[in-house]
């Protein structure tokens, strides 16, 4: 096509991609996000277009892959419209029946429905799910909506038309007051206003100025960043354009972790097709700007998520952080004033300039203002990728929204922010999440992971995860961090293997807070979060570990044992059969022992067992 | 001019310059570990961190890169930056105790012994030697490889390196002692702790001997 030059031609275009779209016309959604495909996704898609192809429908049914709907638990998802049907779990054998019942017969296929577990009805819309109907969603409105290899998909839902209004109606300082209007705070999690960010380095000076987005989403159990990549990236290009000429900014990178193929093609694509619209590059729109986004991936380090070690990784040097000032506004990439966002901060900017900031700050709390999009994994019903009001409380995320705790167990605590946040425990489950109220108990907005525990995880092992992953993830350039999370981890590791000596706990909270305070950059000060926030919440754990050498959550192998009750024992020699190392002996019909020396605390006798009888102490 | 606050002295220094230089210009004795006047700054070691005075509370910054600000108000001498130091002289000692340099610093900050034990190693990863070599030299022979507690000074893969002039300044500025030089023959000599090996070569300007002046720079 020609390139777009003018605002006239992009409503042109968006209103006959309008034109030409049947409402009525049937219509597959299948879900292409990380998930879905690892359940299955390509066969799946495979089978349905041959089934289309066999019933004749190839012509009248149109399919579309889209992006992560959020809803990963109950995947792979096909969403037949426009009846809006939401079918979940679907496998290749499903798409006989999709194709000859459900869109020729219109009969609904009651046993790919989700049922929603509180009263065991079938419910036939994602939006009636409590997983979906507890969502306010905004930056992910249109994940799972629309193809994210097309821009057509995205024009069609009026994108690009805040950007056209940001160059042809709006002066750079006018858009950063809006942004700065609308309270949004930087998503990566530290929560700087991005409004204050944008005006200092439009005012920085110097000729050359650069933008980025940080994709460089690498927190255990964190999948926002890369969700939006996936399905929905020309709201990050276009947040990013507007961006680029709020501040002045002559380029834009976009570094993104090389473990996210999916998202570095969707990018690839949408970057290539922005640039023929004349959305990207010279001229844009016809409005006389030039800029252009360059894609850069980043070679596996965690570290580079901190801006300063980013900014070295594009430079081409060994990904290690700075000490700051001189803060990236002032002197970043190449020394040159460099302005650093999240994703979520980026997909956010279209949706302001086109609504206003009014309409972003009508939803969240006095400071926190719009949305959170949360990734909910661990002990929870509902995994998957959630965007909710700022100020919801924990109760409504965990219970409402995430559907509660598998198999009735209790609720213990959450990890919010990755390795660099906090556990928040039971007790503070109605506190509302925003950015100020987190940093109280000790945790961080961070990124958006959110890790649920149940009563069967042990925080000590927790604290002893998080910390394996960051002193393995240091860059090691800076003495406490590289030292003193290797401490902290062997005194971690010492205590989960019932090695642990009094003074431990003391000793492992003075090196932590010592980390905290003298750590070179954000990695290093915030690595003992995770076991500053246990000790403060579950310093009973610790003692149990050192002190009676037990663990309470019976988890840690050096401090449990396996023994079969011989009450219930039946002797059906399933546990005996099944042990990898030989421990378990006894005869048939006989009640089982197991051999402590030999055991090797796998646990899979436990899982094996039918009656409950193996025991663990 | 900028003036700032350091342990309660008025302070007037050129702007541009670190908290460090500030300090020690007027005396304020700050310990550090591998700042080097000759190199640039690192802000590796954190025995140099002193407590800045920030609307969000006192923090912690490393001297050596910290910038004076007008009307800083900066301590060096607190309980927090004490135990910091401390606790960077306990890790210190716990990787290279055996080496006197060593000991001496950390009694210089009171600590005479380690709770915690490391991997022990003569190297101290201050990172002197490879700034050394890349912004004195301006060859980068060696540099840091792998990350955290795995990191270390090596030349590429770990094979002998073709920009080395043998110059021997990481020898010098090493604070260890961890560098050392071998004659293998009276032709040739190897750079520990990395494997670089070179033949011997005189000094095309002045035939000096690379042995010679190093005997001269110690």
């Amino acid at each position: 096509m020609n390139p777009l030059d003018s605002p006239k031609a992009l409503e042109a275009w968006y209103k006959a991609i309008k034109q030409s779209i049947d409402p009525e016309r049937p219509r597959l959604r299948v879900c292409g996000g990380t998930g879905c495909r690892s359940l299955g996704g390509p066969q799946l898609l495979q089978t349905l277009n041959d089934a289309l192809d066999a019933a004749g429908l190839k012509k009248q049914v149109e399919v579309v892959v889209t992006g992560c709907h959020g809803f990963c638990e109950q995947g792979p998802l096909v969403t037949v419209a426009p009846e809006e049907i939401a079918y979940q779990h679907v496998t290749p054998d499903d798409a006989q029946a999709i194709v000859n019942q459900t869109l020729k017969a219109g009969i609904v296929l009651e046993e790919l429905l989700y049922t929603d577990p509180a009263n065991n009805q079938r419910i036939l819309h994602e939006g009636d799910m409590p997983f979906y109907s507890g969502q306010t969603r905004r930056v992910m409105a249109l994940n799972g909506k629309i193809d994210p290899y097309r821009v057509a998909d995205y024009v069609a839902h009026s994108g690009y038309q805040a950007l056209s209004r940001a160059l042809y109606e709006m002066e750079p300082e006018e858009i950063i007051e809006e942004v700065s209007r609308s309270q949004l705070r930087g998503r990566g999690g530290a929560g700087f206003p991005t409004g204050l960010k944008w005006k200092l380095c439009r005012r920085a000076s110097g000729d050359v100025k650069y933008i980025i987005c940080n994709a460089d989403e690498g927190d255990p159990g964190a999948f926002m960043d890369r969700s939006l990549l996936e399905a929905n990236p020309h709201s990050i290009i276009e947040g990013m354009i507007i961006g680029a000429h709020a501040i002045g900014a002559t380029g834009g990178f976009i570094y993104v972790r090389s473990e996210y193929p999916l998202a570095v093609a969707t990018l690839k694509t949408a970057l290539d097709q922005a640039r023929e619209c004349g959305l990207l590059g010279r001229n844009i729109l016809g409005s006389g700007f030039n800029f252009d986004i360059q894609l850069h991936l980043g070679a596996g380090a965690f570290v580079c998520g901190e801006e300063t070690a980013l900014m070295a990784s594009i430079e081409g040097r060994p990904g290690e952080p700075r000490p700051r000032p001189p803060f990236p506004v002032q002197s970043g990439l190449w020394g040159h004033p460099t302005n650093i966002n999240n994703v979520k901060s980026w997909a956010s900017i279209p949706l302001i300039i086109a609504n206003g900031a009014e309409w972003f700050a009508e939803v969240g709390t006095d400071k926190s203002k719009g949305t959170a999009i949360f990734s909910m994994v661990g002990k929870i019903n509902n995994t998957g990728l959630v965007e909710v009001p700022m100020g919801i409380t924990l109760r409504e995320l965990i219970f409402d929204v995430g559907g509660g705790i598998p198999g009735g167990k209790a609720f213990k605590a959450v990890q919010i922010g990755g390795p660099s946040g906090g556990c928040i425990p039971a007790k503070h489950l109605d506190t509302p999440i925003d950015y100020d109220s987190l940093t109280s108990l000790g945790a961080i907005m961070g990124s958006g992971g959110l890790v649920v525990t149940d009563e069967t995880t042990c925080m000590v092992d927790l604290a002893r995860y998080f910390m394996k992953f960051v002193q393995q993830e240091s860059c090691g350039q800076c003495l406490p961090c590289r030292w003193g999370t290797q401490v902290m981890l062997d005194t971690l590791t010492r205590i989960c293997d019932g090695q642990g000596q009094p003074g431990d706990i003391q000793s492992l909270e003075q090196l932590a807070k010592t980390v905290k305070a003298a750590s070179l950059c954000g990695l290093g000060q915030t690595a003992p979060n995770p076991v500053l926030s246990t000790l403060r919440h579950f310093r009973a754990e610790y003692e149990a570990h050192v002190y009676d050498k037990r663990c309470p959550a019976s988890v840690c192998r050096g401090l449990i044992t396996y023994q079969i009750d011989p009450e219930i024992c039946t002797g059906c020699m399933v546990c005996a059969r099944n042990c990898p190392v030989g421990a378990i002996t006894g005869e048939k019909k006989e009640p089982h022992m197991i051999d402590p020396e030999l055991c090797t605390r796998c646990g899979l006798c436990m899982q094996v067992c039918k009656f409950n009888g193996v025991k663990v102490h | 001019m900028i003036t700032l606050t350091i342990d309660d002295h008025q302070i007037e220094t050129q702007p541009g310059r670190t908290l460090l230089e500030a300090a020690r210009e007027r005396g304020i004795w700050i310990p550090t570990l591998c700042h080097h006047e000759a190199l640039e700054p690192y802000g590796g070691c954190r025995l140099c961190v002193v407590e800045l005075e920030t609307p969000h509370g006192p923090r912690l910054v490393a001297s050596c890169t910290y910038p004076c600000e007008e009307a800083a108000v900066v301590r060096t001498d607190t309980e927090m930056v004490r135990q910091s130091r401390q606790v960077a002289a306990e890790l210190l000692l716990a990787r290279a105790g055996h080496i006197p340099f060593i000991q001496e610093l950390a009694a210089s900050l009171g600590v005479h012994s380690t709770p915690f034990s490391l991997p022990v190693d003569d190297c101290i990863l201050c990172a002197r030697c490879v700034r050394a070599c890349r912004g004195i030299v301006g060859v980068a022979a060696i540099s840091m490889v792998a990350r955290g507690a795995a990191r270390e000074v090596a030349s590429p893969f770990h094979i002998s390196s073709a920009d080395c002039i043998e110059c021997a300044t990481c020898v010098l500025v090493c604070p260890t002692g961890a560098i050392t030089l071998h004659d293998i023959t009276d032709r040739s000599r190897t750079l520990h702790t990395w494997p670089t090996e070179y033949a011997r070569r005189a000094c095309r300007l002045c035939e000096y001997h690379a042995e010679t002046w190093l005997e001269v720079g110690r």
